[in-house]
């Protein structure tokens, strides 16, 4: 499980990828855990960029739920953005589209929750 | 090597539920929509197109009695699990069959003393008759305690010492197997509250695995690890899937109970072969558990590493033969 980050005003978006399963949720908390301290009411909101992810287990789907509800207490902001075909169908019959704003792309994620950060976000991307 | 069956007489959790007006009103304007065009103009062709023709997925029910599971490989004792509101259905069935002079054993597996799994017992028509022998086995202390209290006033007008049946209790360990009534029966410690056990029962190379009322969290290696090795490469699986994976680590965490995705994960790590949806959610209608359990075989599908996991929703009245 890899974790890579991009800064678009006051959005960060990580860049997940890989499986999160029993074997990589650790890591995945704990690379996401440091991220979730800082998404607060007047800090970073997150866009979780789930392009490169094809598999996630109820641990790392568990990982999501206690990084929401910090966030939440926190007065901060999480979405979800890109996910796999395969991943999306997870997120629907684990009722986790229920719980996440998920988006098809992160330009829409970041439409919707930052309009500065879209801006800086067709800034720096072609096309 | 006789054949074995699972007979479930009871599968809702928490609460017996009915089928109402307002779920039969629905359902009959289903049928009679579907049926229109279609000739049904007696009885006999009304059953018969409930039974076998367009209607059957109109004609069905998951049931709403609560669990009570029987299995059966051709022994003369019967053998159950949990003795719920299914346990009275069951105990119709023992009646019609055998009468109520013909002396019969029974061997009684409780997986917890919540009420929804002992609420059957005042009305198991057996304990009633003079002859019947009933074994009930558990892992709580408070074992007997919790059925002579079903009985005493002010919540049953018949005390349990006038129950006619020989009736005994029998703690068991939790982590070892026993052999009782033809099965290697092993139980096992489960997260709910009060703590639940569930069983896992062996014979003639047969496994079948009854963990209800258990919430699996799978959040370290340890307690995966101990899962999966007690649910190995069995024949049948029937697994408490009471809520949205959502719910259980949320709103709903630390309830005691566990998810259908979580019941296809155990499964794809141990290697089982079939998963049975149980203690369905009585708020959940039968559109509902239907679709929870179209959307399982459909995540069984999508997330498979290994041999295909069969997956059913039980219902009462369901039969499985491994």
């Amino acid at each position: 499980m890899l974790i890579s980050q991009k800064r678009y005003a006051n959005v960060k978006v990580l860049t997940l990828s890989g499986r999160i399963d029993n074997g990589t949720s650790d890591s995945f908390k704990t690379g996401l855990g440091a991220h979730v301290a800082e998404c607060r009411a007047g800090g970073d909101r997150l866009v979780l960029d789930f392009s490169g992810v094809d598999y996630i287990s109820s641990v790392g789907l568990r990982a999501l739920m206690l990084a929401a509800r910090q966030s939440r207490e926190q007065g901060g902001t999480i979405v979800m953005a890109a996910l796999q075909p395969v991943v999306r169908e997870i997120f629907e019959i684990s009722r986790f589209t229920m719980v996440f704003d998920c988006f098809p792309t992160v330009r829409e994620a970041l439409a919707k929750i930052s309009p500065s950060a879209l801006a800086a976000y067709d800034a720096r991307t072609p096309g | 090597m006789p054949a074995v069956r699972v007979k479930f007489w009871g599968t809702r959790g928490s609460l017996p539920i009915a089928f109402d007006a307002a779920a039969l009103k629905d359902r009959l304007a289903s049928a009679l929509v579907a049926a229109s065009g279609h000739d049904v103009g007696t009885i006999e062709k009304a059953r018969a197109w409930l039974e076998r023709g367009p209607g059957s997925a109109l004609s069905q029910t998951f049931g709403g009695d609560s669990p009570c599971v029987q299995l059966e490989a051709g022994a003369a004792e019967y053998v159950l699990c949990d003795l719920g509101t299914g346990a009275r259905v069951f105990a119709n069935r023992v009646l019609q069959r055998h009468g109520a002079t013909s002396p019969q054993v029974f061997h009684v597996f409780m997986s917890h003393l919540h009420w929804d799994h002992i609420m059957g017992f005042p009305f198991f028509t057996p304990a009633y008759l003079p002859g019947n022998r009933i074994v009930i086995y558990g892992c709580h202390r408070e074992l007997e305690h919790a059925f002579r209290s079903q009985h005493a006033a002010p919540f049953f007008p018949i005390p349990f010492e006038r129950l006619g049946a020989r009736i005994e209790f029998v703690t068991l360990a939790p982590g070892r197997p026993y052999d009782i009534a033809g099965w290697s029966v092993t139980p096992r410690r489960q997260d709910h509250s009060g703590d639940s056990y569930g069983y896992r029962f062996e014979r003639d190379r047969r496994s079948i695995v009854y963990s209800t009322d258990s919430e699996y969290k799978l959040d370290n290696a340890a307690d995966t690890q101990a899962a999966t090795a007690f649910f190995r490469d069995a024949d049948l699986v029937i697994f408490d899937a009471m809520y949205s994976l959502a719910d259980s680590v949320s709103v709903k965490e630390d309830w005691g109970h566990s998810s259908n995705v979580v019941g296809v994960e155990l499964c794809q790590l141990a290697r089982a072969k079939h998963l049975v949806l149980f203690h369905h959610e009585p708020a959940n209608n039968d559109d509902k558990i239907a679709s929870i359990w179209r959307e399982t075989v459909r995540l069984e599908e999508i997330t498979r590493h290994g041999a295909p996991l069969r997956v059913s929703a039980a219902y009462d009245g369901l039969e499985i033969e491994l």
